[in-house]
């Protein structure tokens, strides 16, 4: 029997415990607060953009030079996006030759700045009168920035948007799965059910393990040396990105698969082995079907992360400025956490909230990837 | 004695350098029920599971000497593992349905082995829940999940599952030491009622179900067979001290 006091010590060490691990929470939940309300925060701005009502004068001369069409008064306002339009807009219908109307037109990300009030706007002081006297009359008005997802990567930062990222991300990681799932998980079907346990796997069971956790840039320059100079994979394109991110998704599917297959109980094997199944039809009949749900979930946090790397993606050549979503494997693409980064070193005030609203983008795929996970694990999960 | 079902000679069996049992030679007679008796760590289960070469997939398991079944050696390299797990099947220790409905556990191995064609399965199932004394506990809910039962049932629905496939043979791994006892004693009862079509050979480290049940006893005791023969005889009068010792509970 202990004493009253011994009793009362560890009533506290229990508690104080208690509070350690309160207070290791409430740390890592105040950092993650701070994160999305920052990120958030600086995103927001990003889904509105100024638009500007300007006279377009339909004549000759902007056939040349696009400037003309607009009163000089305007042309530091308005975005070249627009005015670079106007050309072919003439072409499709002569009849407005000669005309003046008044458009609405995207503005220029230095007037969508200082009207949002962000240090660094560049608008500069001669404008900000008649810019503001604009908006008192609601000739300039803010609007749902649909650019921002129906747009490719811009020098124009009113212009630029995430759909080329986007487009870039989804190509490679259709690859990645495309490659890495099917090997990765027969891989690890071969290596836990078929191999014999002897040195030869056992070497090859560590290097799996030590694949997972090197550094992922080695991944972009085994990448670069077998897919771009030994197989001649276009440099650039998704089908190089996706085949590196494949190696580097390899290990993480092998080893997660391992383990569901590993966490399937003996005793069903036993059961199926005692009724003369062969190893094969043990493995597709009971093994498979209850480690499914693991297989899945591994193989999505694996994609996951490879959704999210830029590392290896660099080194063959995926940060590249990417204004039109790549149409074929092939062609020059960049991915999501390329194009963040390539605006986050942007010096356009307009870049920021860019980079912040790709970053949510990124962060709501990631999330829905993981919460996808979640939801298939419970669906699938087979009890007894 | 009658003819021998199963007949083993001089059985020596290695997990890697340790020789788990030392040359056993016993006669395993037809359509009679033989326990395996002994302490923990005697060879019983190894030799259990040397009928139907369950040990082929343990890892460094190595075995020398003959195993006859009904006179042919089920080590020649021309056997078939699945034919002969066919024949010789096996109940194990822990109730292991498939995670999937009484229907299917029955059906599966059937199934496979091509034995039934559709038309047959519902009679299948029917035949062996009720040679398992489970058809009337379970017909209604055939294809409720069979890990919804109670472990006794669910050790029945093995043995069902077990005869499903027609075998001559069943082994039984202690098959009710994970039950209580009036599912054993259902279970006890299931076993008399077979051993008119099967030959059943069970491990248990139950000495009044050992009793009560079986028609001939083997007593292991550290890799050897010490003592076989009828399970009157070795519990009234056992010839060898150590298995008086042990069935008495005077060691083991």
């Amino acid at each position: 029997m202990s004493s009253p006091s011994n009793l009362k010590r560890r009533y506290r060490a229990d508690k104080r415990f208690k509070l350690y691990g309160i207070a290791a929470i409430a740390f890592s939940l105040c950092f993650l607060t701070f994160f999305f309300v920052d990120i958030i925060g600086k995103a927001i701005p990003a889904f509105e953009q100024a638009y500007i009502q300007v006279p377009v004068t339909y004549n000759e001369a902007l056939k040349s030079n696009y400037n003309k069409a607009i009163p000089k008064a305007y042309r530091r306002l308005v975005s070249k996006a627009f005015l670079r339009t106007l050309p072919q807009k003439l072409e499709a219908h002569p009849e407005l030759l000669g005309t003046t109307q008044p458009e609405w037109a995207l503005a220029n990300h230095r007037v969508d700045q200082f009207l949002k009030q962000h240090e660094g706007h560049g608008l500069k002081k001669k404008y900000r009168s008649k810019v503001e006297q604009l908006y008192q009359e609601d000739k300039i008005e803010f609007r749902f920035n649909a650019n921002f997802f129906s747009r490719g990567d811009s020098k124009m930062a009113e212009n630029a948007g995430v759909l080329a990222a986007v487009m870039g991300s989804v190509l490679v990681l259709l690859i990645t799965i495309l490659v890495a799932v099917p090997i990765g998980v027969m891989t690890a079907i071969y290596l836990e059910e078929f191999a014999p346990d002897n040195k030869f796997t056992q070497a090859i069971e560590v290097n799996i393990n030590n694949l997972a956790a090197i550094p992922s840039i080695l991944y972009g320059l085994l990448g670069l040396a077998i897919f771009i100079n030994v197989m001649g994979v276009p440099r650039s394109s998704a089908l190089a990105g996706g085949l590196t991110l494949a190696l580097m998704t390899l290990p993480v599917i092998i080893i997660s698969t391992r383990a569901a297959l590993r966490s399937v109980p003996q005793s069903i094997r036993d059961a199926a082995y005692g009724l003369g199944a062969s190893n094969l039809q043990v493995v597709m009949h009971h093994v498979l079907p209850l480690a499914f749900p693991g297989i899945l979930t591994g193989s999505i946090i694996g994609l996951a992360q490879a959704m999210g790397e830029t590392a290896p993606l660099l080194i063959v050549g995926m940060m590249a400025y990417i204004p039109e979503a790549p149409s074929s494997i092939l062609n020059a693409a960049t991915v999501l956490p390329a194009q963040v980064y390539t605006w986050s070193s942007e010096s356009m005030r307009a870049f920021e909230e860019r980079t912040a609203a790709g970053i949510l983008v990124l962060l709501v795929v990631l999330l829905s990837l993981n919460a996808l996970a979640v939801y298939l694990r419970k669906r699938f999960e087979v009890r007894w | 004695m009658s003819k021998a079902k199963i007949s083993v000679s001089n059985l020596k069996l290695w997990y890697g350098n340790n020789e788990a049992l030392h040359g056993i030679d016993v006669e395993f007679q037809a359509k009679k029920v033989t326990a395996l008796i002994g302490p923990s760590g005697c060879g019983k289960s190894t030799l259990l599971r040397c009928l139907n070469r369950m040990n082929d997939r343990i890892v460094g398991c190595r075995v020398d000497g003959n195993v006859l079944l009904d006179g042919n050696d089920i080590y020649a390299p021309d056997v078939d593992v699945v034919e002969l797990r066919t024949n010789v099947g096996m109940v194990f220790q822990k109730p292991n349905p498939f995670p999937k409905s009484i229907y299917e556990n029955i059906v599966y191995a059937p199934q496979i082995h091509g034995m039934v064609d559709k038309t047959g399965m519902d009679e299948l199932v029917e035949t062996s829940l009720r040679k398992a004394s489970i058809w009337d506990e379970v017909k209604d809910k055939l294809h409720e999940p069979g890990t919804a039962l109670s472990g006794g049932q669910q050790q029945r629905l093995c043995i069902a599952r077990t005869i499903a496939v027609k075998p001559d043979v069943i082994l039984m791994d202690e098959p009710c030491s994970a039950l209580d006892p009036i599912a054993t004693a259902k279970i006890e009862e299931l076993i008399d009622e077979l051993k008119s079509e099967y030959t059943i050979i069970m491990v248990t480290h139950n000495m009044q179900q050992a009793a009560r049940v079986s028609d001939h006893t083997a007593f292991f005791y550290m890799g050897d067979l010490i003592e076989f023969g009828n399970t009157s005889d070795i519990f009234t009068k056992p010839q060898q001290q150590q298995t008086e010792d042990y069935i008495t509970g005077r060691f083991g």
